[in-house]
Parts: structure tokens; sequence; C-alpha cells
């Protein structure tokens, strides 16, 4: 058959442009493992919420205007007189948030299965460049309404730059631009969040992807899919990421909009977190608030950072806390990569872990009280021991037996079908007949039935049960 | 181990204890939906407030629009003498007079809501007492030695305070000492009033973004649904 017109105009670009390579390469012959579960939704997601920003955020640079006389009422223009602002401005601001709990999830996936372990370190490594450019990116971008918070936020955390030694006060002065946080950093900060920083994060998510689909995808099990091969050089146990991952992804995609939309259309300040009250307030440089807070997703860091009683002390400790992250792949001595065949003692470790990571972060949107001092301090020791204290106990893991070939998870209907079985013998377990007697009115008209009551003992049986499983599941 | 996690647990659960506001606040009857409420707000604000506090940020135009009033009512009933539609909520006191009578230039109140929250106002605005050592003679309980006078004095009446004892400790009562021109449950209205314009002023879009979201949510959930049907067909032979 002779091809026609549009063939031939297709092939004349394709013998010059790799369409074809680049999307076989990186979707429908991108073997992905097979098992992903819950966990894995989250890079696609990071990567809608980027989308999200840079989209929401060239619309709203529209209409914003980056001086310090005109930024607070621009943003309350987009709110109110711009057609849509209100929404544009609402999907930048919560996606800002869900932008850090998606990423955190993200980041923690990486730590329970081990994926930033070996051959993985420099995805692992582009990933938390990516975390920092990120937390650059909010920062400065934090900035802009010129609220309140932005202000004093902005002053807290510039001011921290010049604790350090000989040239701190500098190079707070040259990160400024002025003596205090003014018009000038507002600019400087406008250019950084608009266009130097995303230039930066996509180029690392590029490197990130690229760097990921050379050696392939972790899994839940930890091994690598690449060990078995079929004759024709496929693993047994991956499949192509187009079209199984994509429509996978696509119900993720579902899911986290419905979450994403219910915030934007119902709840846009989150109670005072994702939008704080006090940024509701023109910048004033002569009123300091009463308590200043840095955005929900900082407060871990932050918490760290009043942990420590001395200024420079507490900057070295807060860049520690991110700069442990890094050395993740070295830090962890055990040659096997998923929790699930994993020792008690790192279950036991990143369990604490997470623990402190969410009271520092609870702790860091509160005022200060030597109580709660005391606390962070407390958890800032946990969070440090677990990355420090990693070569040693990471040596001592009692690990349990790979397998050869990927293991198969139970879907999460499956799960249900399961639960749903389960189900009556529970209800039977935790409740008990008893006789109960009735009276109707004043007739001596007495009947006697049986009505299900809840039974203590045998509640209390399932929840000790519940805990010895899950104990169990911490060795 | 076990005791760790059981100190760390009872630590952190205790804060909750130790942060608590030192005065309840009480509530106000929020509801952006009742047009009447907000056109009488808005009165109340044009009349009480907008003297020395502006709401920059808000149109009559949009007030009309979306309260549901005819435009030339808006101008005739809500606004002041010779405003445009078009106009914003200005005040006319400028900034030098301000300062040199409050010490402060009174703020814009097209936010207000947001940052203190429509609890916080309501209470504020109930809490005047009188204060001989205030320069304007009042004072108030939710926000002390506050830079405002009274506005509404003469329709509250002037309240003084009083310590009472009670078996869990002492706090501080504000008694009625001279009636305003409005009785209690009257003034309770008429400041409620004010606070649900206030609130609407501080996201005049917040009605119609709740009623957009519901489609949104709806479209969202039959997208889910089919998603999934999708991701069910392509993957039943995956095992």
């Amino acid at each position: 058959m002779k091809p026609t017109r549009l063939t031939e105009c297709g092939n004349w670009v394709l013998e010059r442009f790799p369409v074809t390579k680049f999307w076989n390469d990186h979707m429908a012959h991108y073997y992905a493992p097979k098992n992903f579960n819950f966990w894995y939704f989250f890079g696609s997601l990071a990567l809608l919420v980027l989308v999200n920003q840079i989209i929401t955020g060239i619309l709203l640079t529209m209409n914003y205007k980056p001086d310090a006389k005109l930024a607070f009422d621009s943003v309350e223009y987009i709110m109110r007189d711009v057609p849509w602002g209100w929404l544009v401005r609402y999907m930048h601001s919560t996606g800002a948030s869900a932008f850090f709990i998606v990423i955190y999830l993200h980041m923690f996936r990486a730590l329970i299965y081990g994926s930033f372990k070996h051959p993985r370190e420099l995805i692992w490594i582009f990933g938390m460049l990516l975390f920092v450019a990120l937390m650059a990116e909010a920062f400065m971008g934090y900035l802009l309404p010129w609220g309140q918070m932005s202000f004093w936020g902005a002053q807290v955390i510039i001011s921290l730059f010049s604790a350090i030694p000989v040239i701190g006060d500098d190079l707070s002065l040259w990160i400024r631009g002025d003596y205090v946080i003014a018009d000038a950093t507002l600019n400087r900060f406008f250019a950084f969040h608009v266009i130097a920083v995303p230039l930066v994060l996509v180029m690392l998510v590029f490197m990130h992807l690229v760097a990921l689909h050379e050696v392939g995808s972790n899994n839940p099990d930890g091994i690598e899919i690449k060990a078995s091969k079929d004759p024709w050089g496929h693993p047994v146990d991956g499949i192509p990421f187009h079209p199984y991952y994509t429509v996978k992804d696509l119900v993720g995609v579902g899911v986290f909009l419905l979450f994403f939309a219910t915030v934007i259309f119902y709840m846009p300040e989150m109670g005072g977190y994702f939008l704080e009250h006090a940024n509701f307030i023109p910048a004033d440089p002569m009123k300091t608030p009463e308590h200043i807070a840095p955005v929900w997703y900082f407060t871990p860091f932050y918490s760290i950072l009043r942990a420590i009683p001395d200024k420079f002390a507490g900057v070295i400790a807060m860049g520690g806390s991110i700069v442990v992250l890094f050395l993740m792949p070295w830090l962890d001595r055990c040659p096997v990569k998923s929790i699930r065949y994993r020792g008690g003692i790192f279950k036991k470790a990143l369990f604490l872990f997470v623990i402190s990571f969410l009271a520092l972060g609870y702790l860091g949107t509160q005022p200060v009280t030597p109580l709660a001092t005391t606390m962070a301090r407390l958890f800032t020791t946990i969070y440090f021991g677990f990355f420090l204290l990693m070569p040693i106990y990471t040596r001592w893991e009692k690990t349990k037996p790979l397998p050869k070939r990927l293991t198969r998870t139970h879907s999460l209907e499956e799960q249900l079908h399961a639960l749903e079985e389960q189900l009556p013998a529970l209800i039977e377990e935790i409740t008990e007949l008893k006789a109960v007697d009735t009276e109707i009115g004043h007739l001596a008209f007495k009947s006697t039935f049986f009505s299900r009551r809840p039974n203590p003992q045998g509640m209390a049986h399932v929840i000790s049960r519940l805990v010895k499983k899950l104990k169990g599941s911490l060795d | 181990m076990k005791n760790l996690i059981a100190l760390i647990l009872l630590l952190t659960l205790s804060f909750g204890v130790v942060a608590s506001e030192a005065i309840e606040l009480q509530e106000a009857d929020i509801d952006l939906s009742d047009n009447e409420s907000l056109q009488r707000g808005a009165q109340h604000f044009v009349t009480y407030c907008l003297g020395c506090h502006s709401a920059k940020h808000m149109r009559y135009l949009r007030f009309a629009l979306d309260a549901e009033v005819d435009q030339k009512k808006v101008l005739k009933d809500i606004a002041p003498e010779g405003a445009s539609i078009y106009d914003q909520l200005r005040s006319a006191m400028n900034k030098h007079d301000a300062e040199k009578w409050f010490g402060v230039q009174p703020p814009d109140l097209s936010l207000i809501a947001r940052s203190r929250g429509a609890d916080w106002l309501y209470s504020y605005l109930k809490s005047y007492y009188l204060d001989a050592s205030r320069p304007f003679g009042v004072n108030n309980l939710v926000y002390e030695d506050t830079a405002m006078p009274n506005p509404l004095w003469q329709l509250q009446g002037e309240q003084h305070s009083e310590i009472r004892k009670t078996i869990y400790g002492e706090y501080t009562k504000l008694v009625l000492e001279e009636t305003g021109t409005l009785s209690e449950k009257e003034f309770d209205i008429f400041v409620n009033d004010l606070v649900n314009f206030l609130v609407y002023v501080g996201e005049p879009v917040q009605l119609e973004r709740e009623r957009i979201g519901k489609y949104v949510i709806i479209f969202l959930l039959m997208f889910l649904v089919i998603a999934y049907l999708l991701k069910k067909e392509y993957w039943q032979d995956v095992d």
C-alpha cells in the first residue's frame, strides 16, 4: 500500500525527531514492577501538582504586582475582581501545601521500601535536591502575598543567615537587598519564585526521571525485577508503564483531586494551616505579630531550630536535619531494601522517626513554653538518632529471606472482601446476646426479647489481638 | 521502649490542656445566604464604621449583585450620598487626621473577618466597658487597650466590668449600667448583622465557591468511577 500524505509527513518528522522512541523508552516499553501499591501513586501526583503550580502560577503573574506598595492589594484584586481569580489563587495556595503532603509521602515510600539504596542512590540525591529546591520555592513564594506572616516569616528565616560568624550580617543584607525585608527583597524573591527556581525544579525532575528509567523502579518487595527476564529480555515481573500504570495513576489522580477540590472549595484556609489568618493583614514592618509560625510544612525543621539554645548551632542543626537525608544511601548498611524483609530494629527506629517528625511539626506551630522546648529537644534527638545511629543498628538487623520473584499483594477489593467475610464473626465476638425486659406504658404487658449489647470482654480480646498483631509487625 | 512510647504519647497529648484561650468568645450566627441580614449589615457598616474604616476591596456594585439588591436601592439606602455604584467602600477620613485623633490609622476592614474571625469580631463589638483610665473612657475585654472608642455606645448603652467569684475562680462580667436605644436582643442582632456583612466582605465569592464545589465534586466522582473501571479492564489479565 502506498503511504498517504499524512503518514509521509509524520515519517518526515520522526526521521528527524524521535518522538516514538522517546515515548517507547519512557512509557510504552518502560517496564515497571507489577506490584506497586498505594505508596507508588505519589510520584505521578507530585508531577501533577507541579504542573498545577506552574499553570496557576503563570495565570497569577498576569495580575500580581511584585511591589511592596501594590502586592497585597493585587492579591485581593485577583480574589475579587479577576474572573475566576479566586479559583486560580486557591489552586495555587492549596497546591503548595498539597505539594508537600505528596512529597513527604513520596519520601516516606522511599524510606520504607529502600528506594534510596544501590543502584538508586542518584535518584535519591536528585530527589533530595528537588526537595530543597521546593522548600526554597515555597519559602520565596510565601513572601509574595505581602501579609504579616509573609513579612515576619521571611524576616525570621533570613535573619538566620546573620548567625553565621564573620560574614553573617553582610550575607543576610546581601540576600535581603535592604536592612529589613523590603521592596527589593520582594522583587528578587518574585524573580526567583517565578523563573529561577521553577527552571531548576523542572530540570531536576527531568534528571530524577532519567535516572529512574535508567535503573528501573524499585517495588514493595525491594528486589530487582531485572534479575529474572523472559526470552525477549523483558522482566517477567514487569509490565509496560503505559497503559497499565497510566490508567492506574488516573485512579490515583481522581482520588487526589477529590481531596484537593474539597479543600479548594470548602476549606481553602484549612483552619489557618494552608492560609494563615495573620497573613490577611498587610505587612507592617512596625508591628511584630504575637506569634510567628512558618507554614505547616516547615514546622518540623523550625522546631529543630528552636530546640537548640544557641542560634548558630540551631541553624547548623536545621541544615543538618536536611543534609542527613542526603546521606541515607550510605548511612543504611542493611543489604535488604524493603521493610517487609527487614529486621525489627529498623521498623522500630522508623516508627520513632515518624512520631518525632510529626511531633516536631506540631510543636513548630505552637508558641514556645518550657515543656514544649523540652519535648522538641527530645524529638530532635530522636530525629538525629534515627540517622546518625543508622550505620550501627542496621548492621545488627536480623533480616528475613528475600523472595526470588515478586510476591502477590492483595488488591483493595480482595482486602475489602476478606474483611466482609470476617465481619460477622467479629461482631459475634464483640457483642453478646442479652435478655431484655420491656414494659410498654402502664399496662402490665411485659415481654422479653434478646438484644445485642456490647461485650467488654470480647472487645478487650479483639483489641489485644490487634495490638499483638501490630507488635508482631514491628519485629 | 514501651515506656518511652507511652511517655511520648502522654506528653504530646498533654499540650492541648496547656494551650487554652484566655477569654471565651461568644458565637456569631453567620448566614451569608440571608440577604436581609447582609443589607442591614451593610447599612450599619456605612453608618457606624465607614466614618473611620474603609473596606477598599469591596465595591457597592459587587454587593448589589451578590446580595440581590437593586443598584439604585444600594445607592439610596446604603451608600453615602454622592457615591457611585462602581466606588469602593472608602472612608473619607485621611491618614493625617486619623493619626492625630486616634494615634493610629484605623485599619481597612476588607479582610478583618478573615484575620480575626467572626466570633472575635462579634465578641469584641459587644465587650466595651467604662474605664476612666483610657483616652476615650472605654476599654475592651476582648482586645485590651484598644485604640478604638465604642462606636455603638448609644445603641448598646454603657457597661461596666465586675469581677465575679465562683468556685472555679474569678471571671469578669460586663453589666449594663445605662440602657441604650436598642434592647439587648436587638443589639445582638445588630452586631450579628454587621459581623455577617464583614464575613461576606472578607471573601465575597464564598457562597459561589461552595455552590460550584458541589458540581466539581460530582464530576470528579464520575471521573473516578470511569477511571477505576478503565483500570480494572486493563488490569484483569495481570496477576
